[in-house]
């Protein structure tokens, strides 16, 4: 909070003193300005946190020079309510003259700025919001988190070849929730599975009780669960007490409910669970040992999913700065983004030189307790995997 | 025929709960006139205080109980003797703005000292898991909800009939001016009770977490359903409340599992019912002043 206003504040300063000495419009050449608008209070705060943290550290490893450029991230929290991201959109954009605009904790955020970013002809880097259309609304859209697609329709195929006949689903009543299920039905009837089972829970629900009793009742082998983060612990505790777990019904689902921020704290009953995801904390390769070693350091918690795509994030600005040479026409720089392939702490990943969508592999984690800790062990792959909720192709 | 009796189950012990977290309310709107939509705020003090004293402190979790109801009294008379009796003579609408900008500044304020995600609070292995009962899968956590707040029911509707300090509390009620004028202090009686009341919501909090889930969006996200209970309930009594909360558990658990699509509105429907038919609540009286 103090290093952001005293950066404003220095900032200001800054400013101003250039605009006496050199007695011209004060907007430094040498400087490329990042609006970051992600939630930072309300709900999803723990989001917003994870990604800030995230770009935090990534410019403490690579300095904030880039291509004989200062980068300067500009912070604002729109508490995930879309109207908030289009004003404080509209406010970088026109006032504070930003290069990108980036974050976006939920969809409708990331929608509401869609027309900004075509209209200023600046990039609008999706650093979480997970819906398939995003990256339609706008030619000036790339994203570096996931869809939901992605992880959903992956579950599906997996579900099928490995022995799962009978699903019974709980998802949450909202956007992301019925894109989840859409999508993880059409892969898991296609192979032959059967959905005996379709609960819709609201998304203010205060007891799963009710709904696990329904599930329990109709015997299926395992159960499709989609539900924002913070209720997957109570979800997965209300499992485990009425005995779901010993009964042996398995719980898979797209990887946000065991997100590794929360899995901690979930308890044993989380043991077992089978997601699909883009990252575990777990993941074995070095980089991420590395980087959360150095994310547990910075900041005494276990970087998840949302961190890894702020930092994929701030690295993809960075690599395109490096391409345009510091040029920061939105243009170019959309294009030197297309089909960029690197390594991530999550794996190979790359943006879609048509979708601008993010490419990535997808694992198969099953929860299980490592050096007395809970995390999401890694045991299949699918490499590269697209978007595939696009509308058109 | 087993199911049916595991959500009647699952519906008395959620009613239960509600009745912990929202009697106190029942007792400052219907009891003392005061309309307070702040009673969240001390079930999520409650419910943190009993979080932070198990998970960081290792105390055990009925040790922490007790303390999560006596921090949140605590907390309460505070507030009551700063801040609350300052309005108890002013109109309704200054009552609700001030309970519901301390609302407010509460979620700030656990938002920014705890953080924004979900609270668990580490349960002994001996209340995990569930128990079966000639067929009938029983939650323990939830069989001791319903024995924990079952006892409590009993208590205060003992204290209230029974002792001298219920007899003082229905004069104070009645005619405050007259108990004033039979000795009875009626501003401590007052304080007393408006305690009481923030204590249970405490306990109410901390047996909560559990199945509702603790975080600092906890006192907005459930003033509705203590509203439910108080409007439903009436609030000349605590029977009223009592009742109603077991009809609205019960019906929103079984609107949930028989018909999941429109579940989540029978709590509603149901609300909406009762008041056509009897619109101070079950219990109510006419008129309170």
């Amino acid at each position: 909070m103090f290093n952001r206003r005293n950066m404003l504040l220095w900032g200001a300063a800054s400013v101003v003193l250039c605009g006496v000495c050199a007695g011209v419009p004060a907007r430094a050449d040498d400087a490329v300005k990042i609006g970051l608008i992600l939630p930072m209070t309300g709900g999803q705060a723990s989001t917003g946190k994870q990604i800030d943290n995230a770009i935090k550290l990534y410019m403490q490893q690579k300095g904030d020079t880039v291509a004989g450029k200062k980068i300067e991230i500009i912070l604002k929290d729109d508490a995930a309510v879309p109207d908030n991201t289009k004003r404080l959109a509209q406010e970088l954009i026109v006032n504070d003259k930003v290069n990108f605009i980036a974050g976006f904790g939920v969809t409708p955020a990331a929608l509401a700025a869609a027309p900004l970013a075509t209209q200023a002809k600046i990039p609008e880097v999706v650093m979480a919001a997970g819906t398939s259309i995003i990256t339609e609304r706008s030619p000036y859209i790339v994203r570096t988190s996931f869809t939901l697609a992605q992880s959903s329709t992956i579950i599906g195929d997996w579900a099928v070849k490995n022995g799962i006949k009978k699903v019974a689903t709980l998802t949450s009543d909202y956007a992301p929730g019925n894109d989840a299920l859409t999508f993880f039905k059409q892969h898991f009837t296609a192979g032959g599975g059967e959905i005996v089972e379709e609960v819709k829970v609201p998304l203010a629900n205060p007891d799963f009780a009710p709904f696990l009793q329904r599930m329990k009742d109709s015997k299926p082998d395992a159960m499709f669960v989609f539900v924002p983060a913070g209720q997957g612990g109570n979800f997965m505790k209300q499992y485990a007490e009425r005995g779901l777990d010993k009964s042996g019904i398995k719980v898979i689902g797209p990887g946000d409910v065991m997100d590794d921020d929360l899995l901690n704290n979930m308890g044993d009953a989380a043991l077992g669970a089978v997601t699909a995801h883009l990252y575990s904390a777990a993941h074995p390769s070095q980089m991420n040992k590395d980087f959360v070693a150095a994310y547990k350091k910075a900041f005494g918690n276990r970087p998840g999913f949302m961190a890894v795509s702020g930092y994929d994030g701030i690295h993809l600005i960075y690599e395109a700065l490096k391409k345009t040479n510091g040029a920061t026409d939105g243009d170019k720089l959309i294009e030197a983004m297309k089909g960029m392939k690197w390594e991530s702490p999550r794996g190979p990943i790359s943006i879609d030189p048509e979708t601008r969508d993010i490419v990535q592999n997808i694992y198969i984690r099953k929860v299980e307790k490592v050096d007395g800790e809970l995390y999401n062990v890694e045991f299949a792959t699918f490499e590269a995997v697209k978007d595939s909720g696009k509308t058109k192709k | 025929m087993a199911s049916i009796l595991t959500n009647l189950f699952d519906g008395v012990a959620y009613g239960m709960l509600l009745f912990v977290l929202a009697c106190g309310l029942a007792v400052t709107l219907g009891l003392m006139n005061f309309v307070n939509l702040a009673h969240g705020a001390f079930a999520m003090a409650g419910g943190y205080i009993c979080a932070v004293l198990v998970n960081n402190s290792g105390w055990p979790f009925f040790a922490a109980l007790p303390l999560a109801f006596v921090g949140s009294a605590v907390i309460g008379i505070a507030l009551e003797r700063t801040l609350y009796r300052h309005l108890y003579s002013r109109s309704h609408l200054d009552q609700v703005l001030f309970s519901i900008g301390l609302v407010f500044m509460s979620v700030a304020a656990v938002d920014y000292i705890m953080g924004s995600s979900r609270v668990f609070i580490k349960l002994p292995a001996a209340l995990e898991g569930q128990i079966d009962l000639f067929g009938v899968g029983i939650g323990r956590y939830r069989l001791m909800i319903v024995v924990i707040c079952g006892l409590l029911t009993l208590a205060l509707q003992l204290i209230l009939a029974k002792t001298r300090f219920g007899s003082r509390l229905r004069a104070a009620v009645d005619d405050p001016r007259a108990a004033i004028g039979l000795g009875i202090n009626v501003p401590q009686v007052f304080a007393f009770t408006f305690a009481f009341g923030c204590g249970l919501a405490g306990l109410g909090g901390a047996l909560s977490a559990e199945i509702l889930g603790l975080d600092p969006y906890f006192p907005l996200k459930f003033m509705i359903y203590f509203l439910i209970v108080v409007t439903v309930g009436g609030s000349s009594s605590i029977t009223g409340p009592f009742l109603a909360s077991l009809l609205l558990g019960i019906a929103d658990v079984a609107g949930k599992y028989y018909v999941p699509k429109v579940g989540p509105f029978v709590i509603y429907t149901v609300m909406i019912v009762i008041l056509l038919w009897r619109p101070n609540g079950l219990f109510g009286r006419t008129a309170a002043r």
